[in-house]
């Protein structure tokens, strides 16, 4: 159990690729979705869509440190948490004045900020939490992500434990009305499809090459010269403002935020919603995202006795597709 | 402010943390010998509490009812060690907070399922329902400085186990190698079961005996599952002494904290300013804790392993 | 010396990723449009609904801690829809129960799907003024009535009223002033004050001191949800109060009262509060602690008027167990909307005629005495009551007498509505 055998090379795939027509229709779907959604007269899933892609973002943030970084990380939310009130706050102080900060509902500013301000407390807390390693950094992450939930929970100028309502979505210009939720939509499957872009650049590049390899063995690497630290902490930073940037978007979709969206039940949240997708693969987080945020919705319909189903499918998914759902069919063809 | 505040204080920090204890010396030692990060372990205190309620229904007695609940929750433990957490033990952590976080879900709303959504509520024991002359002057809860006298007792009688006999000679090595200790002929699977019932029975210990303090509801466990993996990791993993000192720190430090704060922030703000700033400040404190235990000690204050 | 493989992440410990160059099987865009098309549709397609049902959104804590006086509420409002034969205002009623979760962000999401989705014209049930504040503006955006059966917080009373908002249980502090009130008028000089630190705490105890005019002996507010109390206990032992007045309900209340008793403390001081505090849920958990304390309501079991007596009995035979004040709220709610959906012929699409049914349709409160003021929210009157032990050896609640007859909220001035 304790050995370490060497990596293996990756098998040659003998499955068939997916038709390429299924996937033109997917993305046709995906395009075309919420005028179809407008169509059946059911403008309420063009939001669960666009909360589905939110997510999609986040988790796949959370999946360049623990899948490909091999950081496992209890306190992901932290970072979700203060892009959104990063917006929020903004976007309270331009219309209440408050008089703390200065304030603005332009989302040119407030979304490049919030990933800046995730960014930053990323690089923070990852420079004091990377020196350990293990179950220790599960922990000390868990209680950064703890303390910044309990220091907005005191805030009560920003709404402390009942949170803060935002009066609008932030401004674009352009002609285009995020508080439309058509038009918010096609923003999100823009950020989307870039976020999922640029993942897949930054995986491949030498920069991603390196932290897989430290993923694999970190002594080896250090050995041949690499300083492993500065590139974990860069790429928890990076996945930080990402995560800040998810944050953004969902404090605008709910035009809610507050501190629960840092609480270490959302956490685990992303770390579930990631697993049932497939770790560390580039899919892995907008499959998790899909299957538990679709799960939720379809099962709290049906009963109030969704919890325990959601349960039993989780363990259900632990134990019989432990690679998460790519991982299961991924294999079926090889 | 006064010495009687103060050592009342420190009394209620001494038996929160003992209470903690219990919590924690289950889950070190789950962690420590089986490696498996337990989430659910929060939810088993909850089911101890419940078992307790009923229990003592149907035997009308506090001291009938308790051994009853512990066994009661000791077995279901083992039913779920058997037929899930058994196959969990060789995956990497993700995959054990996951399936366990899965089961806090399906206990909580099992738990609603049977007892009802509604809170249930217990009462102290008649011979313990008063309160005792501590000091002059300060009078403190019977059944308060029972839970103490409780927690010793088990702290003692945990130390003679993993300490002095050959049960816990076997738990000990298999917290610092399991590999040698399988080698060297010990029923690793028997152990583990049993491990993880007596870590059962430790949280619904708990769970029974601060029944009647606190409120039984559904998803009580979850507020303090946090407190006892923070424990544990200051502590030390696979250490029960880690817990106990952990322990005892982490519910002085609490209960002192929250007691002290809310009256020295008031001196520069107003009351209820005063009194968030200081529940905020409370609830950091433990986690600043960790962090700085863990910059001195990595690995915690007694750590089994290397 | 350390096993490597313990404590860092293993190799092969995650799974391997998938040949990046084929992407597995499914190529890259994914299934994911698929199946949430086919979980739309499936969920989607009974779309077509008939325009006359009268949908009402129930959104209330049904997990957690406080679940059961979600229960309670539900039950209420049950009842009254039965007795109107599933049919409120003479319109075929569709109930849809949401769950807050007891969090704004929770509750906003099930908020939005009721409105989005299910397409509610009323809402109600919510318990906690945090999840209230989160839905409130969707709900006056959107034009769907929030008849609020719990407690109504202060802005929505006065500056933020607005005439989608009606208060059909009791504002806030009203009870609170109450209390005041029998504390002056009793002359206490010395009282200790509980509540929990969120924004209807401070509000509440505000309400107090409005009316007392004696003494504060200390002033401590706690977490909301807080269980153990014997820090505080500490420090009213040693601020020797004539009366502790405690703003606490729930599992809080509970712990509280216990812990309270068991410090010895019940029979130093006297216990105070605004009714729900001292109630069936708390009566349930505590037991004889709390016999002999004084709370201040507008509703009780021992109401003798004709609707309170039928509501009192068909309770008790409908749920075997005597109605708690949550549940009254739960009836009223439906009551209320009975009669002013009657009073308004139907016509839901027309919602200021609905909104003035709702302001002036007579209804028959188990209270007794209703109307609502200018600002939407209740004026009757306030009672005191006592936690006693029955002649059969229950624990109720006993009516002692009024405190404040036809009373009205504070804030009524401060709101701009027209009437």
């Amino acid at each position: 159990m304790s050995t370490t055998p060497l990596p293996a090379t990756p098998a040659a795939p003998a499955a068939p690729r997916w038709p390429a027509a299924l996937t033109a229709a997917s993305a046709l779907l995906a395009l075309l979705f919420p005028l179809l959604m407008q169509a059946i007269d059911q403008p309420f899933y063009t939001g669960l869509a666009t909360r589905i892609l939110i997510f999609a973002i986040i988790v796949s943030s959370l999946n360049l440190i623990l899948g490909y970084g091999g950081m496992v990380s209890f306190g992901h939310a932290a970072f979700l948490g203060s892009g959104a009130y990063t917006v929020g706050i903004l976007s309270l102080e331009a219309t209440k004045q408050i008089g703390l900060l200065p304030g603005t509902e332009s989302a040119w500013i407030a979304w490049p900020a919030a990933a800046l301000a995730s960014g930053l407390l990323a690089l923070a807390i990852g420079a004091l939490s990377l020196r350990t390693r293990g179950i220790y950094f599960i922990m000390i992450t868990l209680a950064f992500a703890q303390m910044l939930y309990y220091i907005f929970v005191s805030l009560k100028v920003y709404g402390g434990d009942d949170g803060l309502n935002l009066a609008s979505r932030s401004h674009v210009g352009f002609g285009i009305d995020l508080g439309d939720d058509r038009h918010f939509y096609y923003v999100v499957l823009v950020l989307f499809a870039v976020t999922l872009f640029g993942m897949h650049r930054l995986v491949h590049s030498r920069f991603g090459r390196v932290i897989e390899g430290i993923r694999e063995n970190e002594a080896r690497m250090q050995a041949i010269g690499y300083a492993t630290t500065r590139y974990k902490l860069v790429c928890f930073a990076l996945a930080g403002a990402l995560a800040g940037l998810g944050g953004a978007l969902l404090a605008n979709q709910n035009l809610f935020v507050s501190p629960n969206m840092m609480s270490w039940f959302q956490s685990g949240s992303l770390l579930m919603m990631l697993i049932v997708g497939g770790v560390g693969s580039l899919w892995g987080g907008p499959i998790g995202a899909l299957v538990f945020l679709v799960l939720e919705e379809v099962l709290s319909g049906y009963t109030q006795r969704w919890q325990f189903v959601m349960g039993a499918a989780l363990i259900g998914i632990v134990l019989f597709a432990p690679r998460g759902i790519v991982g299961a069919f991924g294999r079926r063809g090889s | 402010m006064n010495a009687i505040f103060l050592l009342e204080q420190a009394l209620n920090g001494l038996q929160f943390g003992l209470m903690l204890f219990l919590l924690a010396a289950g889950l070190t030692l789950v962690f420590g010998v089986m490696d498996f990060i337990n989430l659910a372990h929060g939810s088993l205190y909850m089911l101890g509490a419940y078992m307790m309620v009923t229990c003592f229904g149907v035997t009308g007695s506090f001291w009938l009812a308790l051994p009853l609940a512990l066994l009661a929750t000791a077995a279901v433990a083992m039913l779920l060690e058997v037929l899930i957490v058994r196959r969990l033990y060789r995956r990497d952590h993700l995959a054990q907070v996951l399936a366990t976080f899965g089961l806090i879900l399906c206990l909580n709303e099992g738990v609603r399922m049977i007892w009802g959504p509604h809170q249930l509520s217990m009462e102290v024991p008649a011979a313990l329902a008063g309160s005792l002359p501590v000091l002059p002057g300060l009078r403190y809860s019977a059944y308060r400085l029972a839970i103490i006298g409780l927690g010793v007792a088990v702290a003692v009688g945990l130390f003679w186990l993993v300490n002095r006999t050959r049960v816990g000679m076997h738990i000990r090595a298999g917290a610092s190698n399991r590999e040698m200790a399988t080698a060297l002929g010990v029923d690793i699977r028997l152990l583990f079961t049993l491990v993880f019932g007596l870590g059962a029975a430790l949280c619904a210990l708990a769970g029974a005996v601060l029944g009647p303090l606190l409120s039984i509801s559904v998803g009580m466990g979850e507020s303090i599952i946090i407190l006892a993996f923070v424990v544990v990791v200051i502590g030390g993993i696979g250490s029960v002494r880690g817990a106990l000192v952990g322990a005892i720190l982490v519910g002085m430090v609490d209960t002192l904290g929250r007691a002290i704060l809310p009256g020295a922030l008031r001196l520069l703000m107003r009351p209820e300013l005063a009194d968030s700033m200081a529940a905020a400040a409370a609830s950091i404190s433990i986690y600043v804790l960790m962090a700085a235990v863990l910059v001195w000690r990595p690995a915690g204050l007694f750590p089994t392993r290397g | 010396m350390r096993s490597p493989s313990r404590w860092s992440p293993r190799p092969q410990a995650y799974p391997r990723p998938p040949p990046t160059g084929a992407a597995g099987r499914f190529g890259a865009a994914g299934r994911w449009p698929a199946a949430v098309l086919a979980a739309c549709l499936a969920v989607a397609l009974p779309a077509a609904q008939a325009q006359e049902k009268l949908r009402i959104g129930f959104l209330s804590t049904l997990t957690g801690p406080i679940s059961g006086l979600a229960v309670d509420l539900q039950n209420g409002f049950q009842l009254g829809l039965k007795q109107a034969g599933g049919r409120l205002g003479g319109l075929e009623t569709e109930l849809i129960v949401a769950d807050d979760q007891q969090n704004p962000d929770a509750g906003k999401q099930a908020f939005d799907k009721l409105v989005k989705k299910d397409r509610v014209h009323i809402v109600t049930g919510t318990l906690f003024t945090n999840v209230m504040n989160a839905i409130a503006p969707i709900a006056f955006r959107e034009k769907v009535f929030f008849i609020n059966a719990n407690n109504g917080p202060a802005p929505f009373a006065g500056e933020q009223c607005n005439p989608f908002y009606f208060n059909v249980a009791w504002q806030g502090e009203t009870p609170a002033e109450a209390m005041g009130k029998y504390a002056s008028d009793k002359g206490l000089k010395n009282v200790y004050v509980v509540a929990p630190n969120f924004p209807a705490g401070p509000a509440n105890v505000a309400g107090f001191k409005r009316y007392y005019k004696g003494g504060i002996a200390g002033e401590t507010f706690v977490k909301l949800g807080q269980l153990d109390f014997s820090v505080e206990l500490g420090q009213i032992r040693s601020a020797k109060p004539d009366a502790v007045y405690v703003y606490l309900f729930g599992g809080m209340a509970v712990n509280f009262i216990k812990q309270f008793h068991q410090a010895g403390l019940t029979k130093e001081t006297q216990l105070i509060g605004g009714g729900f505090g001292f109630d069936d849920d708390t009566i349930r958990g505590v037991g004889d602690a709390l016999v002999g304390s004084l709370n201040a309501w507008w509703w009780n079991r021992d109401f003798d008027n004709p609707q309170n007596r039928k509501f009192v009995a068909d309770y008790l035979a409908e749920y075997k167990q005597p109605a708690s004040l949550f549940a009254a709220q739960g009836y009223d709610a439906a009551m209320l909307i009975d009669a002013a959906v009657r009073a308004a012929g139907g016509k839901l699409g027309d919602k200021e005629a609905l909104r003035k049914a709702f302001a002036t349709a007579p209804f028959k409160s188990v209270r007794g005495d209703f109307k609502f003021g200018a600002n939407q929210n209740p004026v009757m009157t306030y009672y005191l009551r006592q936690v006693v032990k029955d002649a059969q050896g229950n624990i109720v609640n006993k009516t002692i007498g009024p405190l404040l007859p036809n009373h009205a909220d504070a804030y009524g001035s401060t709101c701009k509505m027209l009437s």
